[in-house]
């Protein structure tokens, strides 16, 4: 039975809702103590003095640990994608600040004791004496001449400076309609259920250290942190296995981490550390925080025809892990989305400001890219008086034109953008629609009906391209399928799930192609003890590559297992077919061998063809000869209530292809859990900070985080257009709900306003402000 | 978020929570815990001793007394938005409960520590206000009735003396052919008022108002009676024109509140709009 496009339930679902996962603060050792960090409260100031006396003298205190007393010891926390050509400033980021602290919320002493209670009551007991120093907290401000500098060696605040593409003046001069915007993409804060935490076991007598870690890719995190702290890559282990959610918070490598493994190498006890939300806020990455400038150029009959993009990028204190990546190469080469622009030009700007540093989250650059061109789709077709869905049925890559080259460099695989969009359109009845929103509009109320037709790149990707880009990692994935005597089989994978449901999916595959039940599969991860490398998950890639690892392993085992079965049905090994869990002789269906048979053979060595050796199990290293490019559109139907500017969600329909589903169910389940977050950015999220570079929004009671009540029942579809350069033919499915919704929203509200005159509005679209752009509206007529 | 370090004392008697007010500096009670132990997880309150009052079974319940319904100040959230008693003669106030929070919050939240608490967005505060609700006191000089006029005082500030048990909230019957309703807009973080609105109103034979009340929460520095709104509607027909002058007058006097997410001018602009649509409910 094909298990291919099954629904099956999640396997890891049972473990996880009835409270017996494995997350990192579960993990208790004998003799384990608790550290807590003391956090710098503000954004920019110079270190005068720490008095850690006290905390160290207090009950309960093992330990205390300044800047100062790791120096040499714990080294500085790494960047690790650094694109070519911008002069990138990969300025020191010490663990633990020593003479200056860059934001509200960075790390200046470490208190280690026998109770969490303890190691919180300590930190109250160490006095810091900080000299202010003046902050900067927006980009643009960042970059004005004289601003206070972040780091002495990245002058003008500049981290770097990246550009790709060209499109000369004359394009734009010449152009029949040039339409020009500015966007902001607010910050925003990744707050996943689980918060940050680690836990450290040192073995003296062997000099392993174990460290139990919320990593999204524990391999990456045993070669920086085997860097750190000094610590052969082949004495450290890393484990994650349950990780409540990451959303590309979990990507990067943190002092906190750090830190904690250096106290148990210290101490010679394990020690645990757990972030407090409050800490999360302060100091677990951030996302977006980029200000966008765009001009485009068409023509009066709606053929788009350049795009040229300025990106101010706010980098935060630090250059995260991955950060340097998401504003340049996972925004810049997708800013022309599904269109077919001949020319296109991105200039990227990464600046350095007193704030929380900001990495990879859930889209990381392509929701940035999507919403500036859905938007500007818009834009455009008000300024020709062109309905928006008829500039992108111009636009839009045709289902023939596949390979496409786009302008910026890339080589879209596959896809039937038409397809998604008339299906979107078709499920709200996209003309009904309009029809209705004219009547209501007589009666005082506004609907407006907003589109997103994105394409993505996913399925992190070619390792050389990866290498061309600057990322310091391969992207290739492994898969290790080894089948017991009994036929029962262990899957390991270098991705790492956590919570996007790959224990299903991933044994799902293994169970389609052996024809044996899921339960007989199980899938391990989140082990560098039991999985040899592999890259994570991030970048939706964890199917399209990591699965497709998997696709390949278990084709060897077949191979192999059918040389078996040949030589135990005495048969030519080109005649024996192997379908449904079953090896069998082409047209003679009475001589046949299970799977289970032939594995028990395979390990017996009784009797295996001569030059055979025993045993059954097979590696896949799967490195992916392209990106993949999902794509699809969303179609969110909304209500403005002019007398508050409250937006009321009526409807939201999403069509995606994601290539082939292997689980509908979950993908379902990524949809959804994509769209919250998209329209979370559309509608309420926003970090705000003071102009002292205080995080005003710090809490879960001022940073609206969506919940479940504030959507209706979301529709959605799948259409399938396989990838054609893998063997499952999957694409990606983990980002593309956030990439396709925020645009869907904001065009939706904007067209909803149209009778009042609204071109744009800032995100978060809060009410009040929503509300001043009606009342602009009305004293304007 | 890890509390400072506490001692503990569970009363068994109200007699003797207020003997252990009178004694320490430095205590608080604790009744569902939904208010003080955030605060005190924050480090923002650091008692020396907390009093758990919250297993006094005499503090408990919902009871009809004479003409009066008495509710326990132990009483959840959860047990007043579902009491068949309140739902049928204050369903104002079962409504406002249901609001309140998440099921966890209202399944330990009290009415009694919510009015103390004297959070200037709480639900529970707006309704009492517009039920005309009734405030017993109990301290160790004895005990007092007060009015829910007049207890909300400014931001986390109550009328309620030093060292006092709310023991219960009692309510008149509304008067006959009354209707009531709560309409709350929610902080889309917190989840507590921005504004809500509790409006009762009954009619006279001749289609007039004969009884109004509408009180406001969240939208102030404390919850407030709209005073100049029911004065508006008292012995008038209520058309819509005379509710939206009523609601203008909704803010007369009052000092908004204004935060990150809706500025004072905004709350007060919601207030208007709000308690015309509470009363237009009603009519
Ligand atoms: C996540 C969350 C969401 C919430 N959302 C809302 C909301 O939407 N709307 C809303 O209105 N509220 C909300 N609340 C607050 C909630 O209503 C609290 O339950 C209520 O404010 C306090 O009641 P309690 O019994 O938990 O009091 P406690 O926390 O135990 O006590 C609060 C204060 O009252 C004092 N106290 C308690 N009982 C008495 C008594 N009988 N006599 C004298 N003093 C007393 C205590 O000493 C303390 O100072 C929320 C709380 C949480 C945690």
């Amino acid at each position: 039975m094909p298990l291919i496009g099954v629904p099956h339930k999640r396997v890891e679902d049972p473990r996880l809702i009835t409270g017996r996962g494995r997350y990192t603060d579960d993990v208790r050792l004998p003799g384990m103590l608790h550290a807590a960090i003391l956090r710098s409260p503000r954004a920019h100031a110079r270190i005068e003095a720490i008095d850690v006396a006290a905390a160290r003298s207090a009950a309960g205190v093992v330990a205390v640990y300044t800047g100062r007393d790791i120096a040499g010891k714990v080294g500085p926390i790494p960047t690790a994608w650094l694109p070519p050509d911008s002069d990138i400033k990969a300025t020191a980021h010490p663990a633990l600040a020593t003479d200056t602290v860059r934001y509200a919320g960075d790390g200046v002493a470490l208190v280690v004791a026998e109770s969490a209670a303890a190691a919180r009551d300590a930190l109250d007991l160490i006095r810091v004496s900080y000299e202010p120093l003046p902050a900067v907290v927006e980009q643009a401000d960042a970059m004005r001449e004289g601003a206070p500098l972040v780091h002495a060696d990245a002058p003008g605040n500049i981290a770097f400076h990246w550009k790709a593409g060209q499109v000369s003046d004359a394009v734009f001069s010449g152009a029949e309609v040039v339409v020009r915007h500015t966007f902001r993409q607010q910050r925003l804060i990744p707050n996943p259920m689980e918060p940050r935490a680690a836990v450290a076991q040192y073995d003296r007598a062997t000099g392993d250290l174990t460290l139990w870690a919320t990593s999204q890719n524990p391999h990456i995190h045993r070669v920086l942190l085997s860097g750190v702290l000094g610590i052969p890559e082949h004495r450290l282990r890393v484990v994650s296995v349950d990780v409540g959610g990451g959303f590309g918070a979990k990507i990067a490598c943190y002092p906190d981490e750090a830190l904690t493994a250096f106290a148990a190498m210290s101490l010679g006890r394990p020690v645990k550390w757990t972030e407090t939300r409050t800490e999360h806020f302060l100091a677990t990455t951030h996302g977006r925080d980029m200000v966008i400038d765009v001009e485009l150029a068409g023509r009066r009959e709606g053929t788009l025809e350049a795009i040229r993009v300025r990106n101010i990028a706010n980098m935060g204190a630090y250059l995260s892990t991955a950060a340097p990546g998401v504003p340049t190469i996972l925004f810049g080469l997708i800013v022309t989305g599904a269109y077919t622009f001949e020319h296109a030009a991105v200039d990227v700007y990464g600046i350095f400001t007193n704030t929380t540093p900001t990495d990879a989250y859930r889209g990381a650059g392509r929701p940035e890219a999507t919403y500036l061109v859905e938007r500007m789709v818009d834009l455009f077709a008000r300024e020709i008086g062109m309905d928006p869905i008829e500039v992108r049925r111009k636009n839009l890559v045709r289902p023939e034109a596949f390979p496409y080259p786009s302008a910026l460099g890339l080589s879209y695989d596959s896809g039937n953008y038409q397809r998604a969009l008339e299906q979107a359109l078709a499920t709200v009845d996209y003309l009904g629609l309009r029809r209705e929103q004219a009547a209501l509009r007589g009666h005082g109320r506004y609907i407006g009906i907003g589109c997103s037709s994105y394409v993505e790149i996913s399925g992190l990707g070619p390792s050389e391209v990866a290498g061309a880009v600057g990322f310091q990692g391969g992207l290739w994935e492994s898969a290790n399928i080894r089948v017991h005597p009994s036929g029962k089989v262990t899957v390991f994978t270098g991705g790492s799930p956590h919570g996007q449901g790959e224990e299903t999916t991933f044994a799902q595959i293994v169970a389609d192609r052996f024809g044996i039940p899921i339960a007989d599969v199980e899938v391990v991860h989140g082990d560098t003890a039991r999985i040899a490398m592999g890259w994570g998950t991030y970048g939706s890639r964890t199917t399209a590559v990591g699965g497709s690892a998997i696709a390949v392993a278990a084709d060897r085992v077949i191979d192999k297992g059918r040389k078996i079965a040949a030589h135990m049905l005495e048969a030519a090994e080109d005649d024996v077919e192997f379908a449904q869990g079953t090896y069998q002789v082409r047209g003679a269906p009475e001589r046949s061998e299970t799977f289970q048979a032939v594995t028990l053979q395979a390990y017996l060595a009784w009797n295996l063809p001569e030059g055979l050796e025993p045993s059954l199990e097979a590696a896949a290293y799967y490195n992916p000869s392209n990106f993949t490019f999902p794509f699809g559109t969303h179609v969110a139907v909304v209500e403005v209530d002019p007398e508050t500017g409250d937006v009321k969600l009526l409807r939201y329909v999403a069509v995606d292809d994601c290539g082939t589903v292997i689980n509908p169910m979950i993908a379902e389940g990524q949809v959804h859990g994509g769209i919250v977050q998209g329209i979370g950015q559309a509608l309420w999220e926003g970090a705000i900070y003071s102009a002292e570079g205080q995080l005003l929004t710090g809490s879960l009671l001022d940073y609206p985080m969506p919940k479940a009540r504030f959507f209706p029942t979301f529709e959605t579809a799948f259409t399938e257009t396989p990838a054609p350069h893998n063997p499952l033919g999957a694409k990606g499915i983990g980002e593309t709900g956030t990439i396709a919704a925020t645009p869907a929203i904001i065009n939706a509200v904007v067209d909803a306003l149209q009778p009042f005159g609204v071109g744009d509005l800032a995100m978060p679209l809060w009410p009040e402000r929503v509300l001043q752009a009606i009342e602009a509206g009305r004293d304007g007529r | 978020m890890i509390a400072r370090a506490f001692k503990y004392t569970r009363a068994s008697s109200v007699e003797e929570a207020l003997r252990l007010l009178r004694e320490e500096g430095d205590v608080k009670l604790i009744a569902g815990g939904q208010s003080l132990l955030p605060l005190m997880k924050l480090r923002l309150a650091m008692p020396q001793r907390i009093v758990d009052i919250g297993r006094l079974a005499a503090l408990r319940g919902v009871r009809r007394e004479g003409e009066r319904i008495v509710v326990g100040a132990l009483t959840t959230h959860a047990a007043v938005a579902q009491n068949p008693l309140l739902r049928e003669v204050v369903p104002l106030l079962s409504q406002a409960a249901g609001e309140i929070g998440d099921m966890q919050v209202r399944n330990r939240g009290t009415i009694g520590g919510s009015l103390v608490h004297g959070d200037g967005a709480a639900d529970l505060a707006a309704a009492v206000l517009a039920l005309d609700a009734t405030l017993e006191v109990t301290t160790a000089d004895g005990s007092s009735s007060r009015p829910a006029a007049g207890f909300f005082l400014g931001p986390m500030l109550t009328a309620l003396p030093q060292g006092a048990v709310l023991t219960a909230v009692s309510f008149p019957e509304p008067p006959d052919g009354a209707r009531q309703v709560y309409r709350k807009v929610a902080h889309p973080a917190s989840g507590y008022a921005v504004v809500g609105v509790a409006a009762l109103l009954a009619m006279g034979p001749d289609g007039t108002v004969r009884h109004a009340r509408v009180a406001v929460t969240g939208a102030g520095q404390a919850p407030f009676r709209a005073s100049a709104a029911e004065a508006t509607l008292l012995g008038r027909k209520p058309t819509p024109d005379l509710v939206a002058e009523a609601a203008s007058h909704a803010g007369d006097g009052v000092e908004f509140a204004g935060d990150l997410y809706a500025s004072a001018e905004y709350r007060r602009r919601l207030t208007e709009v709000h308690v015309r649509r509470a009363i237009t409910d009603l009519v």
